[in-house]
Formats: structure tokens, C-alpha cells, sequence
């Protein structure tokens, strides 16, 4: 038996009025690939930022090799020996590959200059033996997202780290892009590296790991070998109960096309879209991630402008020119990135619910607070919002929470087409349930949903016709009667062309 | 994070006491301060208390505070103009060429207003329509509107304003009571009105906090955007009347270094450089604070410039006292 | 090639090049090498101010108090040279560029230690180190009677050819340029403007870095002190009055973000080259030098909406056709 590269035991820490570790412990074997398996908020990203030296934990320890370190700062950790693959945004668009990758340890020369020359050469050699095909000389902005992350991991590479920390690698890449990626994670293996592979997919776990570790609500609650354990017992472990996620049942009535979409274009994100949603409809729009679905949404919202097409609503040709334009016409939508987009950060929940129905709460302008405190109470009771009151700050919610404030501005609008763009993306299996019960009802209620998603199981459980939109294009638009969860994975991913091309 | 969670469907509408938060508001230091120095004044010079040295107290200060009123609502929306000074040049020059084509009183103030208005539209357009950073825009703008103001007259000036118009800036109302002091009272009230109980003031706060999602929320960002530059604009086109008028004559250095005041004013007043927060009531005892300042060394006979020590002191002291406190508590903590 | 054309250091310098050959094209005297080389020479301080802008600009940060204290350790080193005319000018210059770098400090104390917006800070402080001017000096000139001869003469003599004023803003530019594209900390200039966040993953230290950008602009502003008033031979409280929105003028001109992360060394000089030949050309070609500050207004609008139209981005690329397009 080996010994671990990386020993963590007892750390625990806690900001102001969260315990975000507690007492956890986590071993990384040379040449393995453990996985670290928890919902968001159980505690995974507080232990990245605490081994990479960003957090100091308030107790336990961290040992390299037996030998116990300390972290006080992101340079500790990375001579250390400890590196980490972040999300893309942990790069520098504006400085060329070559400094995205030596950044911190760049060769210098006689003189303590950076020595330009060694670094390009130093990081072709590195992306070309990852098979990278990237010029290291190019400024990164450049580059696609599958290719900022093979920089990220050649940076990874180019420290000599031990211990490598993969954090959702994989969340914005293609199938074609993550193959590619599993074959970098084995090059690594081969090298003794200790890999932390932080995922939500059990696919990837079980296709790439080698052990896991299972966190929940900041503790570690199990760990063991992949082959040994049924994908149900980690389940059982990350949720604390055996959950099988059951969506809700609902009669369908729908009724006539409520909005039509023809011919949408944008010269450079989507191409003669056509969908149209009917009343009491939910509508999937599924695909891979960076398939377009965003876009074509905040065309529809009136957020970017397309270059041709026509939307009908209700027997009304519309064309918004601004989100306010689609919200009069009665199209509202819930982003995906609901801290930038969704909720005001910064002020109180009854305000960000009062936000686009100010014109109803207010008499000739003027505000009326207790129209406010009224319109925003009856919308968030109606979604069961947590919260000790209506003027608390939105930022202090907890990302279930935060979605149901931005649901509840938009339904206190009376819209008739309502948007949902990865509606449960980050949030606690526990509001997931309460957000697809409620898109239930609404849709009972005759209003029309619209429902962008890429996980599979809500978008089979919760839709009555999918679209697949597959770069750009909408692919094929499916009745979701007896669908096969592969022919959706296919046509999204284009697979039967690749085969036949 | 979460203090308190009610488990029961009615959630109240705010837990806090408002009378409580309110003794601890920025504003009620801000009239501590004020109170202090009036204090100090009073006891500094023999000559403070009298109605017409307050009464004079207050030209020192209500020109600037106009366009700060205005200034706190780009501010808060986390843009800023420093342009409202040339904007007054050019405003104070062309109404002193239309004074050498025979313009009358109404037309005076009519050209001054409508110069700042087209000023504050073209930094709006700049800002919204073309998306650059305000801050550069009227970086650029302040040399261009100045600039105008230098070709135009260059090392003259323009004087010989009829007495009508004089009164503007030098006219009292009613007994001590300046008509510069009753019009910025006037719009001290309507920019409170404004910005605290408006649906325009409500989303004036929404873009500051976060513009994106304000404009996902259906709120015309760059609309809104732009009726606060024309504002400003407008705001410095009544200050350039009144100044013009008060001065009774026009060079193109009139109002230089009044943005910088100015923003001292609204930042000193609490509102947030980033943008989001912010009040009028601030405002105006900030300004109230400086102009007392101000006077009460001029009464000591201390230049001016050294002044100005004593306000950028206290702006950048007001500012770190809040931050340092909260370290101190977090450090005990 | 492409890349050539997509370089605003060219378009600049072809716009610099143009107005000089426009100019010439009526007055041939313009272009004669003693008259650009007294450009060159009458830009110097500017770009050697804008360099240090650039700096603290690229970091996300604001300094408006450069003029301020270049007017300050200007009466400093002027004072103190009226009262011991025997201190060595070399010795002035590095306390110059010591007392600079001690007020940029304090500025950069404020902005790390205390998270306190850079333009609050550079504001507050435009204004103090401008009161302090009159009080260390009662509001009284230094003239050029009170100063040392050495104290003037040595920036207006001449090495190899070139005003030893020149010879400064070169070894200045060569320094930044070795300082901003060879180490660690020029590099981490730009990391922290283009991604604060990632800055501190890859163990950057975002509050220090700023700090260290304020002493950079704060020692620049502290040689640029003594340099202007043995130049124009008068220490006041004017001394470049309003000339901090002058510096920031050149940086935006030469292509620096206002937003952080872009910027070249030879960015900043070339602006504050165009500033100088436009300013010189004016007299030339016989427009009132009234018109100099409307047109460096233009100038300063027409970059920026240059400058937004190159940086603006095009949204994603989705479309297998419109690849390689856009």
C-alpha cells in the first residue's frame, strides 16, 4: 500500500456565521485519481481554496510527504508542490498563452530578466507534448474554452506539481473535448501525480477515478475505491437519504401556440431558429453547454439583437429591443448566472421582487412602500421563500433561495411566456423539488415555460417537447413521449454525423 | 449567513428598528460634524454669528451643491463626470457672447440652462449610446468644453451683465435669504423626492448595486443613464448662471477645479464611489459641512488653498474612519 | 501582417508622423531635426509622467495626484537647494525621488490598507499636497535668483547631442520598458489589471502590487518635481496645475484601458507625444495656442472611441460558418 502524497486531517473553518469545514480529512495517492464528490455548499470549494493556500484553516493540518506545511499564501502552496485547474476565469485573456502558463515562475535570465525565449520555447514544448496543437505565442483571448483549459493544465504542468486539483474540469466542455481531457488525466497518472478531480458527473467519476472522498454540509461522511461502490451508495452518502429524484406528475392541458419563433439569426451565435411554445407548455431547449441556448433566449428577451427572424406573441409580431421591451410584451427570464444577472446583490429581497412592477405599486411615479411589501410577500410566500424578512439583503440567501426571489419578480409581472435558463444549476436538491413543483403549476396556471437545461433527467421529467440545439442550429425538436435519454446525448453531440463523416 | 429563518409563511417586512438605524446613519455623523465646526466657528470669530455672515456662508457654497445634488444620482448609478466645471465655462462664455448680440435677461438664463443641457446630452450619448467609460468620456470632455470656451475668448473676458440678471447671484429674497440659497433648497427637495421616493430614483439604486442585472429586470439602464448626464448638465448650466452673475463678468478659467469640490461633496455626503448608495440629506450637509469650513477659516483669514487641505484631509479621513472601526471590531472579533 | 494593422502603437505613431508632415507640407522649418528634437525635448516630463500613470491605470487604479506632488517636491527641492545651495544636485535628485515615492506610498497605503477607491484617495490627496505647497512655502515664489546655477543648468546642458533633459526621459523609458515586459512585478501589473482574481490564484499579492504602482507614479512624479522647475525656472503653488488630467490625457491617447490590463511602454510615450507636436505645431502653423486644450479634448474622445471599437468584444462564436469571420 502507498503512502498518500497530500494528508489532510482535522481541518475545520468557519467565516462569520458558517462552519464551512468541519473537522474533514482527505488523502491524494501518487499516481490516482480521487474524486471529491458533494452538492454545492458541502464544503468542496472551501477545501480547494484552503490546500491552494487562498484560506487559511482555522485547525488540523496538511502534510506533503509526511512532512507537515503551511499554506499562508497561493506561492506557499504552489511550491508546495500543490496546483490547482480552475474554470476558465482564473486565466488572463490579455497576456499571451506562454505568460498564462508561466506566470509566477517564469525562466529568467543572468540578470533576473524574464527570458522570453525560454518561456515560449519551454511552453510549446510543454502544449505540444500534450498534443495541444496551441501556439504558444498567441494571446490567450484567442482561444475556445476546451483550449484555455488544456493552458490551464500545461500551466499545472509547467510547475512540477504533485498534487494536481481539478475543479469541474469538464463543465464546459464538449463530449469530444472531455475525451480529450480524460487522456491528459491519465498522462498525468503515469507521471505519480496525486490528481483531485472534483465532479458533479457520476459518468466521469466512474469513468476516471480511482478513490472517493464524499463530503456533506462541510464533513467528510465516506470515502473508499470507485469499483467497490455502487453509484447509489454515494448518492446515498452526498444527500444523507436515498433520493430518487421524482418529478412532479401533471395533466397536461395545452393549448394554442402562445409565442412563435421563426428564422431567428445572429451572425455569429445562431441560425434560423424556429420554435414556438403553446399555453400550459413547458418547453426544453437541451443541448451542450455553448450550444447557443443562452443566446437565443436573450435574443428573445431582447438582450442582444438578432440579424433576422420574426416572433409572434400571441398573434402579435414583437421585436424588443431591450429586456423592458420583452417584459411589456410579457416574455421575462431567469439567467443562468443568477449572482451577475438574476438578483440585485446589494439591496433587499422586496425590492428586487418590486424591481419591474414598480409602475403597478407606484402612483404616478411615486413609490408606495406598502404596495411593495405586499406585491413581494404574496410572490415569495407563494414559493416558499426562507428568509427572516423582506427587507434582508439577497446576497445573504442561499443560492435556492435567491432563485425564488428572481422567480417571484418575474411572476408578479402576470407574464405570459416565462423563461427558465438552468433553472436548478447550483442550487440544493431540496429546492430543486420546490422549483419543479412550481414550474409545474404555473404551467397549469396557462402560462407558457420555456425551460433551457443540460441535465438530462430534468429535462426528460420535466418537459412535454425538447428542443436540441447542437452549434447554432436547433438540431431537432422531439415530443417527449418514450424518449431515450441516448438519442437526446446523439443528436446534441452530433455523434451520428461524426461516424458518418 | 442567514441570522434568522422563519419557518412560518408570513415573513415580516424588516426586522431592524428604524429609528434605531437611523441615530447610527452616516447622516446623523455627518450633523455632528456640522454642528461641531459651527460650534468652533462661533467661538473662532466674534464676526460667525451674525445673520449676515451665515447668509454670506452660503454663496460660498450653493453653486457647487447644486451640481452636486445632480452628481449623486451619476454616482450613485457608478458612473461619475468630471466634466461640470467646463461645462459652466462654456455655458459662462456663451452667455457672454450672446450678451455682445444683445440677449436680455430670459434669454441669458436660457442660453446658460440650454448649453449645460447639451453639454450633459453629449457626454449621456458619449456614455450610453457609444458604451465608453465615463470617466474617460469626460476627462475628454472637460479639456473640449474648456477648450471651446479658450478659443472663443481666450485671454478676455466678458462683462457688463445687465443688473436684472445680476440678481441671480447676488439678489436676496427675502431679507438674508439669497436666491441661489431658496433655489438650491427648492431643488435640494425635489432631488430628495427624487431619488428616495421615486420609481426612477428606485432604479437609479438598482443599476448602481448591479447594472447587468437592473437591465435584465427590465430596467432601461441606458435610458436612465442619460437623463442623469442631461441632469447634471442642466444642473451646471443653472450653477454657471448663478456664478456668472455673482462674478458679473465671464473668463474661460471661471469654475476651474469645481468638479474635484464637487465630488468631494457626494463622496464625503456617503455616497458610494462604487456606485449603489448614497442620499441627498448626505449630500446636502455635506456640502453644508464644506461651506462652513470654508467660511469659518476665511473668517480666521487662512488662504484658501490651505483650505483645501482641511477638505481633502476630510474626505479621505471621513472615509477610513467607518473602515478602520470595522477592522478593529473584526480584529476583536 | 494583420497583426501589424491591429497594433495601436503603429496607428499612433502614423498619426503623429501624418500631422508632422501635414505641418511641414506649409512650413518646412517644422520638421527640421533642432526643431523636433525640441518637441522630443519639451515632451520628456509629460511622458515620463505618463509612464508612471500607466502603471498605477494598469492595475485598475487612478492617481490624480501626480501634479500635486511633482508641485510639492519641486518646492521641496527648490527651497532646499535656495537654502543649501551646496547639496550636490545628484543628492537633490534622489531625495526628489524619495520624498515622490514617500506621498505616492502614502496614497498606496491607503488604497491597500485600506481598500479605500483609488480616485477617493488621489482626490483627497490632489488637494493636500497642494495646500502643503503653500505652506511650507507661506505662499511665496522660489525664482531663478534664489536657485543654484548648477540646479538650473543641469537639464539644459547637453550629452552626445541630446538635452540632458532628453537623456532623462530615455533612461527612463528604457528602464520602465525593462521593468514592465522582463520582471515579475511589471508583469503582475498587467495580471492584476486583466484578472484580479486569477492574480491572487497564481500568488499575486493584488493590495501590494497597487501599492508598489503609487510609488512607482509617486517617484516619477518626484524626479519630474525637480525636473519642471529647473526648467521653468519658478517653484509656486501653480506649478502644473491641472496637468494630472494632462498625464492621464497621453495615457488614454497611447491605447491605455481606462478598465485596466492594457498598455504599452510605447503607448504612453506616443501619446504624450501626439500631445507634444500638436502643441508645438499650433504656434507653427499660426493657431492661437487657446485652441491647444479643445483639441487635446478631441484627441482624448477620438482615441477612446478608437480605442472601445478595437476592445469591444463580438460575443461568442457559435456558428461553424461565421469561424475565422469574426
Amino acid at each position: 500500500m502507498t503512502e498518500p502524497i497530500l494528508t489532510l486531517s482535522g481541518i475545520s473553518k468557519s467565516f462569520p456565521g458558517v462552519r464551512a469545514l468541519s473537522d474533514v480529512s482527505l488523502e491524494l495517492y501518487p499516481g490516482a485519481v480521487t474524486a471529491l464528490i458533494g452538492e454545492n455548499g458541502a464544503g468542496k470549494s472551501t477545501l480547494v481554496k484552503t490546500m491552494t493556500g487562498i484560506y487559511q484553516s482555522d485547525s488540523g493540518e496538511i502534510r506533503v510527504n509526511g512532512q507537515v506545511v503551511s499554506l499562508p499564501t497561493a506561492i506557499s502552496a504552489s511550491q508546495a508542490g500543490i496546483t490547482a485547474i480552475h474554470q476558465e476565469t482564473v486565466l488572463f485573456d490579455e497576456l499571451s498563452v506562454a505568460e498564462n502558463i508561466y506566470l509566477g515562475h517564469a525562466p529568467r535570465n543572468r540578470l533576473g530578466l524574464i527570458d522570453w525565449g525560454t518561456m515560449r520555447r519551454e511552453a510549446q514544448e510543454t502544449l505540444d507534448s500534450m498534443a495541444a496543437g496551441i501556439d504558444a505565442g498567441m494571446p490567450l483571448k484567442e482561444l475556445g474554452i476546451a483550449k484555455k483549459h488544456l493552458v490551464a493544465v500545461a500551466r499545472a504542468l509547467s510547475v512540477d506539481a504533485q498534487v494536481v486539483i481539478m475543479d469541474e474540469p469538464t463543465a464546459a466542455l464538449s463530449q469530444k473535448e472531455i475525451e480529450e481531457l480524460y487522456v491528459l488525466v491519465d498522462l498525468l497518472k503515469q507521471d505519480g501525480k496525486a490528481i483531485l478531480f472534483i465532479s458533479h458527473k457520476f459518468d466521469e467519476i466512474y469513468r476516471i477515478a480511482d478513490r472517493y472522498t464524499v463530503f456533506r454540509d462541510g464533513e467528510m461522511v465516506g470515502k473508499g475505491f470507485i469499483k467497490d461502490t455502487p453509484q447509489a451508495e454515494i448518492v446515498r452518502l452526498m444527500v444523507g437519504r436515498s433520493v430518487d429524484h421524482i418529478f412532479p406528475a401533471r395533466e397536461a392541458a395545452i393549448g394554442d401556440v402562445v409565442l412563435d419563433v421563426q428564422g431567428l439569426s445572429h451572425p455569429t451565435e445562431f441560425d434560423d431558429v424556429a420554435f414556438a411554445v403553446k399555453k400550459g407548455e413547458i418547453l426544453g431547449f437541451y443541448g451542450l453547454v455553448g450550444a447557443g441556448r443562452s443566446e437565443v433566449m436573450q435574443a428573445v428577451f431582447g438582450m442582444t439583437k438578432p440579424s433576422g427572424g420574426v416572433m409572434v406573441l400571441d398573434g402579435r409580431t414583437i421585436a424588443p429591443r431591450s429586456p423592458a421591451d420583452a417584459v411589456e410584451a410579457g416574455i421575462v427570464y431567469v439567467p443562468e448566472e443568477r449572482g451577475k444577472q438574476g438578483v440585485i446583490t446589494g439591496e433587499p429581497i422586496f425590492k428586487n421582487v418590486s424591481l419591474p412592477s414598480l409602475n403597478k405599486t407606484s402612483r404616478s411615479g411615486f413609490l408606495r412602500m406598502a404596495e411593495e411589501f405586499a406585491l413581494a410577500r404574496t410572490y415569495t410566500e407563494r414559493l416558499d421563500l426562507r428568509a427572516s424578512s423582506l427587507s434582508q439583503n439577497v446576497s445573504t440567501l442561499s443560492g435556492g433561495n435567491q432563485q425564488k426571489v428572481v422567480i417571484a419578480k418575474w411572476l408578479a409581472t402576470l407574464p405570459k411566456v416565462i423563461i427558465l435558463d438552468e433553472p436548478t444549476k447550483g442550487i440544493d436538491i431540496g429546492s430543486k423539488a420546490a422549483v419543479h413543483e412550481f414550474m409545474g403549476e404555473l404551467v397549469a396556471q396557462g402560462l407558457s415555460v420555456i425551460m433551457v437545461s443540460s441535465e438530462l433527467p430534468e429535462v426528460l421529467g420535466m418537459s412535454d417537447r425538447i428542443v436540441v440545439m447542437r452549434e447554432g442550429l436547433v438540431v431537432d425538436i422531439l415530443d417527449n413521449k418514450d424518449l431515450k435519454p441516448e438519442t437526446l446525448v446523439r443528436l446534441a453531440a452530433g455523434i451520428v454525423e461524426d461516424e458518418a463523416a | 449567513m442567514t441570522d434568522m429563518i422563519t419557518t412560518g409563511r408570513r415573513l415580516p417586512d424588516r426586522l431592524d428598528n428604524p429609528v434605531k438605524s437611523a441615530a447610527l446613519s452616516w447622516e446623523s455623523l455627518l450633523v455632528l460634524v456640522a454642528l461641531g465646526i459651527f460650534i468652533a466657528n462661533s467661538f473662532a470669530s466674534p464676526y460667525f454669528l451674525n445673520a449676515w455672515s451665515l447668509s454670506d456662508l452660503t454663496f460660498n457654497f450653493t453653486e457647487k451643491a447644486l451640481i452636486a445634488l445632480a452628481m449623486a444620482l451619476v454616482i450613485i448609478t457608478g458612473e461619475i463626470d468630471l466634466s461640470v466645471a467646463s461645462i459652466i465655462a462654456l455655458a459662462s462664455t456663451l452667455m457672454g457672447l450672446a450678451l455682445q448680440y444683445g440677449a436680455d435677461t430670459p434669454m441669458l438664463v436660457a442660453v446658460g440652462v440650454g448649453v449645460g443641457i447639451l453639454c450633459g446630452a453629449f457626454n449621456g450619448f458619449l456614455v450610453t449610446g457609444l458604451k465608453l467609460p465615463s470617466i474617460v468620456v469626460t476627462i475628454g470632455t472637460m479639456s473640449l468644453f474648456r477648450g471651446i470656451a479658450y478659443i472663443i475668448l481666450g485671454d478676455q473676458s466678458f462683462k457688463g451683465y445687465p443688473a436684472s440678471f445680476s440678481w441671480f447671484g447676488q439678489g436676496y429674497v427675502w431679507w438674508v435669504i439669497s436666491f441661489e440659497l431658496v433655489l438650491f433648497l427648492v431643488a435640494a427637495v425635489i432631488f430628495y423626492v427624487l431619488l428616495h421616493h421615486t420609481n426612477f430614483g428606485r432604479r437609479v439604486f438598482a443599476i448602481g448595486n448591479n447594472a447587468t442585472a437592473a437591465q435584465f429586470s427590465g430596467v432601461r439602464v441606458d435610458r436612465i443613464k442619460f437623463v442623469l448626464f442631461c441632469l447634471t448638465g442642466l444642473m451646471s448650466g443653472i450653477a454657471a448662471v448663478l456664478l456668472t452673475a455673482r462674478l458679473g463678468s465671464t473668463r474661460p478659467s471661471i469654475a476651474q477645479g469645481f468638479e474635484l469640490e464637487v465630488i468631494t461633496m457626494v463622496v464625503l455626503g456617503g455616497v458610494s464611489i462604487l456606485g449603489g448608495a448614497g442620499s441627498i440629506i448626505g449630500v446636502v450637509l455635506a456640502a453644508l459641512i464644506i461651506g462652513l469650513v470654508t467660511f469659518g477659516l476665511g473668517l480666521l483669514n487662512v488662504p484658501g488653498i490651505v483650505m483645501s487641505i482641511f477638505t481633502g484631509t476630510l474626505l479621505i479621513v471621513v472615509i477610513a474612519l467607518p473602515i478602520l472601526w470595522r477592522m478593529y471590531k473584526e480584529r476583536r472579533a | 501582417m494583420k497583426s501589424v494593422l491591429k497594433n495601436r502603437e503603429i496607428w499612433l505613431a502614423l498619426a503623429i508622423v501624418a500631422v508632422v508632415i501635414l505641418v511641414t507640407l506649409r512650413f518646412p522649418r517644422f520638421s527640421q531635426p533642432g526643431n523636433l528634437l525640441t518637441i522630443l525635448n519639451d515632451t520628456s516630463i509629460l511622458m515620463m509622467l505618463a509612464l508612471g500613470q500607466m502603471v498605477v491605470i494598469l492595475t485598475r487604479s487612478i492617481d490624480l495626484s501626480m501634479a500635486s506632488n511633482l508641485a510639492l517636491t519641486g518646492m521641496i527641492v527648490a527651497m532646499v537647494n535656495a537654502a543649501f545651495p551646496m547639496i550636490p544636485i545628484p543628492l537633490l535628485i534622489a531625495g526628489c525621488v524619495l520624498v515622490g515615492a514617500a506621498l505616492g506610498g502614502f496614497n498606496g497605503m491607503l488604497v491597500w490598507k485600506l481598500d479605500i477607491p483609488p480616485i477617493v484617495v488621489t482626490l483627497g490627496t490632489l488637494t493636500i499636497f497642494r495646500g502643503l505647497v503653500f505652506v511650507i512655502s507661506g505662499g511665496a515664489w522660489v525664482n531663478a535668483a534664489q536657485m543654484s546655477p548648477d540646479f538650473i543648468a543641469l537639464q539644459r546642458g547637453s550629452f552626445v547631442g541630446l538635452p540632458v533633459l532628453t537623456w532623462f526621459a530615455i533612461v527612463v523609458a528604457a528602464l520602465f520598458y525593462v521593468l514592465m515586459t522582463r520582471t515579475p512585478a511589471g508583469r503582475s501589473f498587467y495580471a492584476i489589471g486583466v484578472n484580479p482574481t486569477a492574480s491572487v490564484y497564481t500568488g499575486i499579492n493584488v493590495g501590494r502590487t497597487k501599492f508598489l504602482a503609487f510609488v512607482i507614479s509617486g517617484a516619477i512624479s518626484g524626479l519630474c518635481g525637480y525636473l519642471w522647475i529647473s526648467r521653468y525656472v519658478i517653484a509656486s503653488v501653480e506649478v502644473a496645475s491641472g496637468y494630472e488630467l494632462t498625464i492621464i490625457a497621453a495615457c488614454v491617447i497611447g491605447g491605455v484601458s481606462i478598465a485596466g490590463g492594457i498598455g504599452t511602454v510605447a503607448g504612453a510615450l506616443l501619446g504624450a507625444l501626439f500631445l507634444g507636436v500638436v502643441n508645438n505645431a499650433l504656434p507653427v502653423i499660426g493657431v492661437s495656442p487657446f485652441w491647444q486644450m479643445a483639441i487635446s479634448g478631441a484627441a482624448i474622445l477620438l482615441a477612446v472611441v478608437l480605442n472601445a471599437r478595437g476592445e469591444r468584444s463580438k460575443g461568442r462564436v457559435i456558428l461553424k460558418k461565421a469561424e475565422g469571420v469574426a
